[in-house]
């Protein structure tokens, strides 16, 4: 059986119901089909905690937004894109107001705005710090309102359909039967976040596993910059799980095993009793994640069972700015490391936390590949460029997943029937799901034992300082994985939500990001933001002032090229934080 | 501490079982695990074949709710060494169709979602202004702790009353509708107390308060409820009186 729809989201998260939301309101009459392997409000996006950025106060203007977006981004980002995010940020922001998003309030009613890290000026809206949370739900529950919307909950999607180089539906797996149906659409968004699972220690939801990247890849789209991972500073040791940047932005030092706040010893400024933007703890992420490699390498940071950390400190803020501004912060230090911030220092340590690269993807969130489209974390237009400043993703999210969703609206006129080539692929991909994994009778190894290895291998090639040597050897691993991964032991045949399955398709996407990132990570001889290699320790803007583009060559080999960083007004120049 | 512990999991799966069994299993005692690294452990190395819901692992996806020694929980949530000397009985929500082993079905929340018009309802003759509209602290204060609800179903599989009358629309639902109602910024309490003053809606409950015992996240639906039935019963009594509108 095929179910027919206009448009395909893949992905019900904050860029995905933008997209919907947007397409909606654009044309009623366009049936939209929006399909999760969870359901929406499960979505990674539920996770962001410190806020949204958007220029609101009046001492800010837009060009100061876009230039931290850029300096931040070590000059990486398209500053075409930069220039349209900073500008369609604020109403983006406005507009989930106007939807019921309950921003945090200064006293006379108007929406407040913290500092955050990287920016020069307060303008980071937040709720409290479940931001992404109320931002999640805000939107979908809004969705809620459009009829066009056919929610496919808990569908698994398996390939993108492609026929003469146009996208012409998806192939996906119902959960609560089992069923596999083949659904065309004209257009399909991939809005299915990032890819944190790629490595072992990660902020990233067990969902994070990079489906959308790999889907577009295979289907022949190519990816952008996917040597650059962001490493947060402070995530707590064993789970991962994030303290958010707002810790630091109302006031939190981060202090070595002498309570010493050693980010003063790498160029980020001096310290300053309250908080001072763009300087030392309110600097970019990327920094701060090196600074605490040096630090334990000079014997200063705290050695725990769960590897070295240092200290959050935030006892000097008092229980009522952390019960108002952190209450989460200290909801997750109490429930998962059973220490009180008010009271008691925070181990943290950098975690892995934000796919820069992506999806390849024009201003509009239009990819290379005819009728495919991206928006979010799955995408890269590129606004983040070397490295992103926190609370830049979820307005990227918005701006972008509504940019995608009114340029499907219009390019929706004259869309034809998918041709039978589109069907016959998704009856193949049928068979190979059924015969290949469903039935498979003798797996050789089991699947978490390949994932683990993978995130191990990642982790040691490609992590927050990389080299030519590490890299060679990840990638020789990261093959050897790919093989095995191809015999991994299904012992479950059930049809009912059988999670070995979507287990062992998931180990397979992160296998194409993984040998992705290291790819593009050893092309790449030069420093620059998150991608910090200790044989090429300095920015080279003569060579690798553009972004990397991975893609499956006619031959079925990846193959890297080039395109030039797009340069409107600011010309690359040094990054300077704390003077 | 000794260093293992049992875990009953209750495993059910319906294209080859008559009937859920118990499988026991035992599984490392660590103190910073959680049921879930429990099940997780399970799952990679012992039983691939377990199938349970989980994501952000940090209780704000609502996805791991399931019944554990009894009582309704997040397993994300609830740590092993807590539920010492074991065996910890792990079982699907009560109240919910089973799926699968841990896996319930929300069909029925979902459709029922929007009937609850969990959306600001604004007066649509004006367009929206320029800027935000106001609202300072003490009317976010209002409806605040209703907008943190999670939809992981701990409390309808507390609702003695969901047990037993599928169609009433339960606790999460009816504070959703209250977090809108009290938002200073909405017009739509008069839409939504049609759905919510129904049978099936605020008179269902008969005021255990399980829900909001239940509730992972510290939202009152119990306290809504309530709330909602003096409105309920205000606009009933007026009604009444003046039969021929409400204003």
């Amino acid at each position: 059986m095929t179910i027919r729809h206009d448009v395909v989201i893949a992905g019900g998260g904050g860029a995905g119901l933008r997209a919907a939301i947007a397409i909606a309101e654009a044309r009623p009459d366009l049936s939209i089909a929006t399909i999760s392997k969870v359901y929406p409000m499960r979505s990674h996006t539920v996770s962001a905690e410190g806020g949204a950025a958007a220029v609101k106060l009046p001492a800010d203007s837009l060009d100061e937004h876009a230039h931290d977006t850029i300096s931040g981004g070590d000059w990486l980002c398209d500053q075409d894109a930069v220039e349209a995010f900073v500008a369609e940020a604020p109403e983006e922001l406005l507009r989930l107001e106007h939807w019921g998003c309950p921003w945090s309030r200064e006293p006379d009613g108007q929406v407040a705005v913290r500092a955050f890290g990287g920016m020069r000026q307060r303008r980071t809206w937040f709720a409290a710090d479940k931001t992404g949370f109320h931002l999640l739900h805000t939107l979908f529950q809004t969705s809620l309102k459009y009829p066009s919307i056919v929610r496919y909950d808990e569908w698994f999607i398996t390939r993108v359909l492609v026929d003469d180089g146009r996208v012409g539906g998806v192939v996906a797996i119902e959960l609560m039967s089992g069923r596999i149906e083949t659904i065309t659409a004209g257009a399909v968004i991939v809005c299915t976040g990032g890819c944190g699972r790629v490595y072992p220690f990660t902020t990233n939801a067990n969902t994070s596993t990079g489906d959308g990247m790999a889907l577009a890849f295979r289907a022949g789209a190519p990816l952008k910059d996917m040597e650059f991972v962001q490493y947060h500073p402070t995530g707590l040791p064993f789970t991962g799980i994030l303290i958010s940047e707002a810790a630091r932005a109302e006031g939190g030092w981060l202090v070595n095993r002498d309570g010493y706040r050693y980010l003063q010893d790498y160029n980020l400024g001096r310290p300053a009793p309250g908080p001072v933007l763009r300087s030392m703890e309110l600097g970019p992420r990327d920094r701060l994640s090196q600074a605490f490699v040096k630090e334990v390498e000079k014997g200063r940071a705290i050695d725990t069972p769960w590897g070295p950390v240092v200290h959050l400190d935030l006892r000097h803020l008092g229980e009522e700015v952390i019960e108002a501004r952190l209450p989460f912060v200290r909801e997750l230090c109490l429930d998962y490391e059973h220490i009180d911030p008010v009271r008691e220092l925070i181990p943290v340590r950098p975690v892995v936390h934000y796919m820069m690269g992506g999806v390849d993807t024009d201003l509009h969130g239009a990819t290379p590949l005819d009728g495919l489209y991206a928006a979010g974390e799955t995408a890269c237009v590129s606004i983040n460029g070397a490295n992103r400043l926190g609370s830049n993703s979820l307005p990227e999210l918005l701006v972008f997943g509504a940019r995608a969703g009114a340029a499907v609206a219009e390019a929706a006129e004259g869309r034809r029937a998918p041709g039978p080539a589109v069907l016959a692929q998704g009856q193949d991909e049928r068979r190979h799901l059924e015969r290949d994994l469903l039935q498979r009778d003798r797996g050789r190894e089991r699947i978490a034992a390949v994932r683990e290895e993978m995130q191990q291998t990642v982790e040691q090639g490609a992590g927050i300082y990389r080299s030519g040597d590490s890299l060679t050897k990840a990638a020789d691993k990261l093959h050897e994985l790919q093989e095995r991964c191809g015999s991994v032991a299904i012992d479950d045949h059930s049809r009912v939500f059988n999670t070995e399955l979507t287990a062992a398709l998931e180990l397979s996407f992160m296998l194409d990001v993984a040998q992705s990132v290291v790819r593009c990570a050893w092309l790449r001889q030069e420093s620059r933001g998150a991608h910090q290699r200790i044989d090429f320790p300095t920015r080279d803007d003569e060579r690798y002032l553009a972004h990397s583009l991975i893609h499956l060559a006619e031959d079925g080999e990846p193959e890297v090229r080039y395109r030039p960083v797009t340069i409107t007004r600011w010309p690359p120049a040094e990054r300077v934080y704390g003077r | 501490m000794p260093d293992t512990i049992a875990v009953d999991v209750t495993r059910y799966r319906p294209d080859r079982d008559d009937r859920p069994t118990t499988q026991r299993y035992e599984i490392p005692l660590r103190k910073e695990w959680t049921v879930l690294d429990g099940l997780n452990y399970v799952k990679d190395r012992v039983d691939g074949t377990l199938s349970y819901r989980w994501s952000c692992r940090m209780g704000i996806c609502g996805s791991c709710g399931m019944t554990i020694d009894g009582d309704p929980k997040l397993a994300c949530e609830t740590f092993l060494t807590d539920h010492r000397p074991g065996p910890v009985r792990v079982e699907p929500l009560h109240n919910f169709p089973v799926i699968r082993d841990l896996v319930v079905e929300l069909t029925d929340f979902m459709a029922k979602l929007p009937r609850a018009k969990p959306w600001l309802v604004t007066d649509s003759d004006k367009p929206p202004p320029d800027a935000e509209y106001r609202q300072t602290p003490a009317e976010m204060d209002e409806y605040k702790q209703y907008s943190m609800c999670i939809n992981c179903m701990l409390c309808y599989a507390a609702c003695p009353v969901y047990g037993l009358e599928r169609d009433f629309l339960g606790p999460a639902l009816i504070a959703l509708a209250q977090r809108y109602n009290l938002d200073s910024r909405d017009h739509g309490a008069d839409e939504r107390l049609e759905v919510v003053s129904a049978p099936e809606g605020v008179w269902d409950c008969t005021f255990v308060g399980e829900c909001s015992r239940a509730c992972p996240k510290g939202v009152d639906p119990a306290g809504a409820i309530q709330r909602y039935k003096v409105t309920a019963a205000k606009e009933t009594l007026r009604s009444l009186l003046l039969p021929w509108g409400r204003r």
